[in-house]
């Protein structure tokens, strides 16, 4: 379907990636946020919250973030479309209900403008420090998708790919931007809404009586939704419970509910990985990045092509699920992976993981607070490439 | 694959980053270019230094940050003070005249010219619009970007019934800029 | 006492016609609460007051945390959510806002309410958010084995508080009503019909309601401090209570098996957070504004 027109403020803006994703989510339907406030994500909710009375939805600040993150999933039981807005700090905290999300399969956005940690760090320097953490942080085993915009553009179109991707797959999806890319004011094009592909909850067509909160078929692990106050007297529970949304604390039970759960993403990997590659077919070496950083990271690529190295670009536009198999595939040709983020090497490893030996890989650290010099990347790239 | 980087730099409630908006906007929005601003973050006080930097370019945009702008559009002494060191050998100064001197500091090849923006704002009946008369003040100088494109973007950032007030001001700098720059 | 909840399996198989079976899910029973549990009692009033409410149960929903009365949501054949420790009031938040045709009850424990969900307790209140809050209140952490909890009076002994209890403790109506619940009573597992009435009046009334039931826990409460099992516990809340309806919360505090203040203390009423947010954007935004839930029933 498409999007609402009510949501989407369709033209040309100069704005900046925490407004932009702000009008994603609105176009892609949110019409509830319960937020709090924390650089350098504020934008978004301020955004939010002034925009939402004339769409028509709710906007409320919550006492914490303890609050806000379990807060907008209440109200995906309610019916609605959600995200929930933070930093390192305020992820930090919300990393209970990350796991609540995802055992009970609630569709909502989680949008995490990175800064530096550790602890308060540095609240207004850019930092992509929680890539791990989003993956990790919950405790338990879970499984979620992480998309990686590098532009005010592109927080306003994967804003409403993730909630898309929310709403098809019932797991938290993360938007991993960055203070750069929140407050950096670039040419944002929104289009007509019926431009707008907008995935639709997966309401069940099933009656009360007929139908099972957690009923999936062998073809489908998704199971459909209903909201409250529908008729169908739905228990959710953040216990390992069975098709009908009982506690089933049984091991065999666990096995089938954490398999079916895990098995959503990592059996569909193959149809989630996004890697934009430039110029990997013969490179010997490959930059592989996300984020801003992959701004930065092109521009090195092209001036260490101008002095003639043989170097690709592999820019990963979803991170989680990582995509493994195409590392493994780049490894049989390319001879150096070079890894440059704003952390201390923290997706290097998965990269390191995924080849295997076949390849040397580089890490190229930055601790945060500014991007990379474009010559830290050039000299790692022309180093490799010797 | 012609690059221009810009340093705005000045003190809080001058409308600094109105400034660089606008002249992103121009360029983005209604010049075909590509544009990227990043705003300095500080506390938000007013009277305190304030800057934006703004990348104008023909070709996508990489590296996001200025560090050696070819252009300084300033309007403090401070703003001065700090920026000069980082301005690019055989780069522009465009500066305030009347809260900016000189005084010898610049590096040797640099182009220098002041406008005297608060006095013309004053003239115009309002004080505030000074960042708008610099807008013009560098459109004129620069020629980077058509006076149609950097018009569209003025009345496209200011509040609704000012626009007029504002234009007068752009083009007062505007036409001030073009005879500097001759 | 009634234990009618201990019963119920027992009934079934014998085809009895329990009047708060229709309110439970019964292929979720046998409950986990120890015998001489009050949890359940609450649940019976609980259950008599959705029936006297008249109230059509599918717009009813129910949220609880985690402890021993955090399961009740489990029990109740209603739209029922148990969600994390101390969140069940900032869930039950956005499940009220999101759709306004629900009403909302967050039924949880003593712990999981005022000492980890305290400060969601304090600013659900504070805010009016239209939600009715029962708090079960034994005194102790059940579901963990008996620790101090914040309304764990003076002198008894609990496992974490080995030598006896030297915290101060919460008074619960006081705190509710201090951060602006627009009704708020007390009244213990002896005393069911008037909690069930307490239950009715709280569904039909709107804003932050907030309902304390004393409630033995006769495992890791009673028996830890030579108090006997749960009968002798709901002995001490009939000998030593007495009815004050309307009296100054501050004088309702409690003290270790010292005299009960039980009733209804406050009763008024005061905008909803949405009603306000409703009647704020229709002055400040005027025709622009369409009012929020309006199409909701």
């Amino acid at each position: 379907m498409h999007a609402d027109p009510k949501g989407v403020l369709t033209g040309v803006h100069f704005i900046d990636g925490d407004h932009a994703a702000c009008e994603g989510a609105l176009a892609a339907g949110c019409r509830f946020v319960a937020g709090y406030p924390i650089t350098p994500s504020t934008e978004i909710v301020e955004r939010f919250a002034h925009r939402i009375p004339k769409v028509g939805g709710v906007f409320i600040q919550m006492e914490d973030e303890l609050a806000a993150s379990i807060a907008i999933q209440g109200a995906v039981w309610g019916g609605q479309k959600v995200m929930n807005v933070t930093s390192g700090p305020g992820l930090s905290l919300m990393m209970e209900h990350l796991g609540y999300a995802f055992i009970t399969e609630t569709p909502c956005v989680w949008i995490d403008v990175q800064r530096c940690g550790p602890s308060t760090g540095m609240p207004t320097g850019p930092a992509q420090h929680d890539m791990m953490q989003v993956k990790w942080g919950s405790h338990g085993d879970f499984q979620i998708i992480a998309l990686c915009p590098n532009s005010p553009q592109e927080c306003f179109d994967f804003t409403i790919r993730a909630f898309n991707m929310a709403e098809t797959w019932r797991v938290p999806v993360f938007l991993m931007m960055d203070e750069v890319v929140g407050h950096m004011t670039e040419r944002v094009d929104i289009p007509e809404a019926s431009e707008i592909e907008v995935v639709e909850r997966k309401w069940t067509k099933k009656k009360p009586g007929e139908y099972k909160v957690y009923e999936t078929t062998p073809e489908d692990p998704v199971p459909e939704m209903v909201k409250a106050g529908d008729g169908y007297r739905i228990h959710v529970t953040g216990l390992t419970h069975n098709e009908k949304g009982y506690p089933d604390m049984t091991v065999p039970n666990q096995e089938r509910m954490l398999g079916r759960l895990i098995g959503k993403i990592t059996q569909n990997a193959h149809k989630l990985v996004d890697v934009r590659e430039d110029g990997v077919e013969g490179a010997d070496v490959v930059v592989v990045s996300y984020g801003i950083t992959s701004r930065v990271a092109m521009a090195a690529v092209e001036q260490a092509r101008a002095k003639g190295a043989k170097v690709g670009s592999a820019r990963l536009v979803i991170a989680w699920p990582f995509p493994a198999e195409r590392m493994k595939e780049i490894a049989r040709t390319a001879k150096v992976f070079v890894v440059p983020e704003m952390n201390m090497g923290q997706m290097v490893q998965e990269v390191e993981r995924a080849v295997a030996g076949a390849a040397k890989v580089v890490s190229v650290p930055h601790a945060g607070g500014s991007v990379h010099e474009v010559d830290t990347i050039l000299n790692a790239i022309m180093e490799a490439a010797r | 694959m012609a690059k221009t980087e810009i340093r705005v730099g000045g003190l809080g409630g001058q409308g600094v980053i109105l400034c660089g908006s606008i002249i992103g906007k121009a360029a983005a929005i209604h010049g075909g270019k590509h544009a990227t601003l990043i705003q300095a973050f500080g506390p938000e006080a007013r009277g305190s230094a304030c800057s934006a930097q703004v990348t104008v370019s023909d070709d996508v945009i990489g590296y996001p940050y200025v560090k050696n702008p070819d252009i300084l559009v300033l309007m403090s002494q401070d703003a001065f003070n700090q920026f000069i060191p980082q301005l690019k050998p055989g780069g522009m100064v465009l500066y305030e005249a009347e809260l900016v001197k000189p005084d010898g500091k610049l590096p040797e090849g640099v182009r220098a010219m002041g406008v005297p923006a608060t006095r013309f704002a004053e003239e115009l009946g309002r004080r505030l619009v000074l960042n708008i008369v610099m807008v013009g003040f560098f459109a004129g100088v620069t020629g980077l970007l058509p006076f149609e494109a950097v018009e569209k973007a003025v009345l496209d950032s200011v509040p609704r019934g000012t626009e007029e007030l504002n234009l007068k001001a752009l083009k007062k700098g505007y036409d001030f800029g073009r005879e500097q720059a001759v | 006492m009634s234990l009618l909840m201990d019963q119920s399996a027992e009934e079934l198989e014998c085809g009895m016609d329990n009047p708060v079976l229709p309110f439970l899910r019964k292929d979720r029973i046998p409950h986990i609460w120890c015998p001489g549990c009050g949890i359940g009692t609450t649940v019976n009033s609980f259950c008599r007051a959705l029936g006297d409410s008249g109230m059509d149960l599918d717009k009813i929903a129910i949220v609880s945390g985690i402890g021993c009365t955090g399961r009740t949501a489990g029990y109740l054949n209603l739209d029922s959510f148990h969600t994390t420790h101390g969140r069940a009031i900032p869930f039950a938040t956005g499940l009220k806002l999101a759709n306004p045709d629900l009403k909302v009850v967050v039924y949880s424990g003593d712990g999981d309410l005022t000492a980890i969900g305290g400060n969601h307790f304090m600013h659900a209140a504070r805010r009016n958010m239209d939600i009715m809050v029962v708090c079960i209140n034994n005194f102790t952490y059940g579901m963990t084995g008996g620790q101090v909890a914040p309304t764990t009076p003076l002198g008894p002994t609990q496992t974490t508080m080995p030598f006896g209890n030297f915290e101060s403790s919460f008074n619960l109506p006081f705190l509710a009503d201090a951060c602006g619940a627009v009704y708020v009573a007390r009244w213990t597992v002896y005393h069911v019909r008037q909690l069930a009435k307490a239950m009715k009046e709280g569904l039909q009334k709107k804003g932050f309601v907030f309902i304390e039931a004393m409630a033995p826990c006769p495992t890791l409460y009673s028996r830890r401090n030579r108090l006997g099992d749960g009968v002798d516990q709901v002995k001490y809340f009939k000998e030593r209570s007495t009815i004050k309806n309307g009296v100054d919360t501050k004088d309702v505090g409690l003290t270790y098996q010292g005299d009960i203040v039980v009733g209804k203390f406050v009763d008024r009423d005061r905008p909803t957070w949405m009603d306000s947010m409703n009647d704020h954007f229709g002055k400040v935004l005027g025709d622009k504004y369409e009012t929020y839930g309006a199409h909701h029933g």
